[in-house]
């Protein structure tokens, strides 16, 4: 088991170095001189050269990328110019409030999905497959920024049960209930698409698993209907519903851009999209760099969970 | 083709969303024509004016603009960047996967890691990278989406480029002297642009609603020009006081992702051939029951087991498949009884009948009864079939790699067995299951009860499921062809440790097989079948040294006989009988060479006491 950790860490260097040129690669496309870009139009000369010295801009491509890999190396992600911080310090402040948001989401959407997916293959074709199927074609359907805005009228407007947005009240907040009140609705505006996903090919997964051999083979010694399908049946199906569990985590983290803007939840997607506006490079190049890389090893983490699962793959 | 739009045509869901983005299509197409007024025209007067009021249908936004003239030039605006990120990324990624598939080697394993690098990001980071290098703008905002959406492309193409790349037609073009490029776009092209097709389909709804999602957070189009994203993202700021001017956008996004959806899914269903046949169906817990009449209570009989006029059918759309068409047959306690015949005779369906386990849907049981010691099965409430289940009566399966379940280990599976039927503690069955691994001679059973199934050779393998039909003890174990995956020494084993398990515990076996070979080893009675019903039965000696029906001669003739010299083989003609389709009479009648006029009028009758016979011309006397 140790073993097979370390193997997919060691694979996972490529991966992360591949990142990296991938993102710097898209950056060095950035039309014209990047400091005049950071500096805008209205820049001097001499305030344009400094910068460009500053950030290694004179230097050859491939010696700027390798002095941007040290860099980082060491925890030196660069500086914001808008908000004249160390990268490293704002993104891991603004991904810990992300962490949260898509955490819950994700959590909401791996339960709940597998769930309705299991409940709509075992009562195939009856009311309540009809009736999750239509759910999930909604689900899937609507776009979530739109979803979100829809709820916030509902709930925290018509209703008035929750905040409008926020992670925190801003006068005598900052306890566990009021994290819980304010992440309720960005957490399931979040998740419902993910949800649909996982609900649809957990679906799929069970009924492929409920023809099987060994699912006779369960009812022939005796095993009752409910372990037969929530045991025997989900067991298996889990093999291949792991897999979908780590993509919709990539679409969980990077949706969470639409559902902070709407809920001006402080995460590190509203971060990047402030950044992108403000043509704070520095901000968007270690933003992205450092959420892809968190991506990288929750793929592992899921990898490492499915071979748990399935000891036929671990050798 | 026809066929394919024909299904189409049946999903109720896909027809729903073609007609609504089909309406969709249409008010774009036509909306230069139609007299709106224009989308960009402010008017501050006229600000949040709510639907149908002063002659605006969807009332107005923040700067008195015409919500559904904005609406209609929106959609458009939206739906050709969404169909222009899918071309691009469909003909990028396609070519891509060409050119990896078609060259292979290092070409496809240098191409295919920078694939894996992408898909690597969460991937509307991806996009917001792009974006943040290229500027805000609409055709930035659809160069990053597409962009993003190439690697899903390249993959698929890639791999159906490999599966072709090396066929015939491919291989005599090159011998012909084709060029490289000649030969992709002639040979390979056509046969990969179906699957491009397909995945823009499944995913244009996507990247619709990636774009409006950038334009949303204000990186896609710039105002005054507005996409639905974009009209969705200004409206934000009054969703309070002006709701209707978010809803009308958003719903519109929602109609045209849903519907595109709808249409996809339709499609992809369509075009796979497994759910055509309507294979994706899960079996129930128990067979669907459907008889006309219940057949009375008879306590009399020492049989343990009994079917009488056992039927079974499968019902796949209109087409009616009789696999059991009334088998009787009775065991004794202690008796091996044999049920032999060809792949597709009904002897499997015959064997799963008795507890419930045929596939429902489509199998169905539609009339009998199946009595243990003498109370009917047929029809039992689910709770007493389950009870029963493994309990009096136990079952082996052929193939114990697909019937073992591969997550668990055997251990557990025995220990499971137990424990639904007897309340014991974990550690009293688990120490039983080391004791049954043991009678079943597996060595080092207690070791052994911590592996999985895949770690088993396949002898082992159908020891443990033997162990798991001994677990409690039953009445009567079903053997469905328990040797038929197994090579012949092992199958000898087996075949012995049944034989012996029979003896020292009085269990009554039912064995279904092909080969008379083992019949003659282990049973002490057969009964032969053919086209879903029983045609002579008798004791295995009898039945071996002098067949009655032409039919069992003719098979037993089939099988080789070791060191007996030059004797011919003699393979029946013909096939066995569909089973949607039996002929009149006796169903063996088409290919027997004794078959007159007489065989095929009506139903034959299977005649004799103890010896039974279905045959008016038969090979020896019964009677």
């Amino acid at each position: 088991m140790g073993g097979y950790i370390l193997k997919r860490l060691v694979s996972a260097v490529p991966v992360l170095l591949g990142i990296t040129v991938i993102v710097f690669a898209i950056m060095s496309l950035i039309p014209g001189d990047p400091a005049t870009a950071i500096l805008g139009s209205y820049a001097t000369p001499e305030n344009v050269e400094k910068l460009n010295r500053d950030l290694g801009l004179d230097k050859p491509l491939v010696q700027q990328y390798f002095i941007w890999i040290g860099n980082m190396l060491q925890g030196d992600f660069g500086r914001s110019f808008a908000l004249n911080r160390p990268v490293l310090d704002e993104v891991l402040d603004r991904f810990s409030a992300t962490l949260v948001l898509a955490g819950a989401a994700f959590v909401l959407c791996a339960v709940l999905g597998i769930i309705a997916g299991v409940i709509s293959a075992a009562r195939q074709y009856g009311w309540a497959d009809r009736a999750i199927t239509v759910a999930v074609i909604l689900g899937i359907s609507i776009p979530s920024f739109f979803l979100g805005m829809m709820m916030i009228l509902l709930f925290a407007v018509r209703l008035k049960w929750l905040p409008v947005s926020g992670m925190y009240a801003i006068y005598g907040g900052g306890d566990l209930p009021d994290l819980l009140r304010h992440l309720a609705m960005p957490a399931i505006a979040l998740s419902l698409v993910a949800t649909g996903v996982v609900a649809r090919l957990s679906r799929a997964a069970m009924l492929e698993v409920l023809r099987q051999d060994f699912i006779r083979t369960a009812r022939a010694k005796g095993v009752g209907e409910r372990r037969v399908i929530w045991g025997h049946a989900l067991r298996a199906a889990m093999v291949s519903i792991i897999p979908v569990l780590g993509i919709q985590a990539g679409f969980v983290l990077s949706g969470a851009v639409y559902i902070e803007i709407v809920f001006q939840w402080p995460g590190v997607g509203r971060m990047l999209v402030d950044a992108i506006l403000k043509r704070d490079l520095l901000l968007v190049q270690g933003g992205v760099v450092f959420v892809a890389a968190c991506y990288v090893f929750f793929n592992i983490v899921v990898d490492v969970a499915q071979s748990l699962l399935d000891p036929r793959i671990r050798t | 083709m026809s066929t394919f739009l024909k299904l189409l045509a049946r999903n109720r869901l896909a027809v729903f969303g073609a007609a609504v983005l089909g309406a969709i299509i249409l008010l774009v197409v036509i909306t230069p024509l139609l007299p709106l007024p224009d989308p960009n025209a402010t008017a501050t007067a006229d600000r949040f004016k709510r639907p149908f009021s002063d002659g605006f249908i969807l009332g107005t936004d923040h700067l008195g603009r015409d919500l559904f003239s904005r609406l209609l030039w929106g959609t458009q605006l939206s739906l050709a960047v969404g169909l222009a990120a899918a071309l691009i990324a469909g003909t990028i990624g396609a070519a891509i996967g060409i050119v990896a598939g078609y060259f292979g080697g290092r070409i496809d394993n240098v191409i295919m890691r920078a694939i894996d690098m992408l898909m690597a990001f969460p991937y509307i980071l991806l996009a917001l990278a792009i974006v943040a290098a290229l500027g805000p703008g609409l055709l930035n905002a659809l160069y990053a989406v597409a962009a993003v959406n190439i690697p899903f492309f390249a993959r698929n193409v890639r791999g159906v480029t490999v599966s072709i790349a090396h066929k015939e037609f491919v291989d005599a073009a090159r011998l012909s002297g084709m060029g490289h490029l000649r030969i992709i776009t002639t040979e390979i092209l056509p046969n990969v642009l179906p699957v491009v097709v397909i995945a823009m389909s499944t995913t244009i709804g996507w990247m619709i609603l990636e774009t409006a999602g950038l334009s949303f957070l204000g990186l896609g189009s710039q105002p005054p020009q507005a996409d639905l994203g974009s009209m969705l993202g200004e409206a934000r700021a009054a969703m309070i006081t002006a709701p209707h001017t978010s809803i009308v956008p958003g719903v519109m996004i929602l109609l045209i992702v849903m519907s595109v959806n709808l249409l996809g899914d339709g499609v992809r269903d369509a075009l796979d051939p497994r759910l055509r046949s309507g294979a994706l169906s899960r079996p129930m817990a128990a067979t669907l029951v459907r008889r006309d009449e219940t057949p009375p209570e008879k306590t009399d009989t020492k049989a343990v087991l009994s079917l009488e006029n056992l039927e079974t059918r499968f019902e796949v759309g209109a087409r009616i498949y009789r696999a059991v068409g009334g088998v009787s047959l009775a065991i004794q306690p202690g008796e091996c009884v044999g049920l032999i015949g060809e792949s597709g005779s009904g002897k499997s369906v015959t064997a799963l009948s008795v507890m419930g386990l045929v596939a429902s849907p489509p199998g169905v049981v539609t009339g009998g009864a199946v009595r243990l010691n003498g109370q009917d099965l047929i029809g039992a409430p689910y709770a007493r079939l389950r009870a029963l289940r493994g309990d009096r009566v136990a079952y082996i399966f052929q193939d114990p790699l697909s019937t073992l379940h591969p997550l668990y280990r055997v251990g557990d599976q025995l220990t499971e067995a137990i424990r639904v039927h007897h309340r014991i503690s974990r550690d009293a069955a688990h120490e039983r299951a080391v004791k049954l691994l043991e009678d079943v001679h597996i060595p080092n059973a207690r070791a052994r009860a911590r592996s999985y199934p895949h770690e088993l050779s396949g002898g082992m393998r159908q020891r443990v499921a033997i162990a798991m039909a001994l677990a409690n003890e039953p009445e009567v174990i079903i053997a469905d062809e328990p040797t038929t995956a197994l090579d012949v020494t092992v199958q000898a084993q087996i075949l012995k440790l049944l034989d012996n398990l029979r003896r020292d515990r009085g269990v009554s076996i039912l064995f279904i097989t092909h080969d008379f070979g083992v019949v003659g080893q282990l049973c002490d009675r057969v009964a032969v079948m053919y086209a879903g019903r029983i045609v002579e039965e008798g004791t295995t000696a009898e039945v071996l040294d002098a067949p009655a029906h032409p039919y069992t001669k003719r098979l037993i003739a089939c099988v080789p006989e070791l060191g007996a010299g030059r004797r011919e083989l003699h393979a029946i003609p013909g096939l066995p009988p569909a089973v949607d389709q039996l002929p009149h009479g006796c169903a063996f009648a088409p290919r027997c060479h004794k078959a007159t006029g007489l065989c095929a009028t009506s139903d034959i009758p299977l005649d004799g006491r103890k010896r039974k016979v279905r045959c008016i011309l038969p090979e020896e006397d019964v009677a």
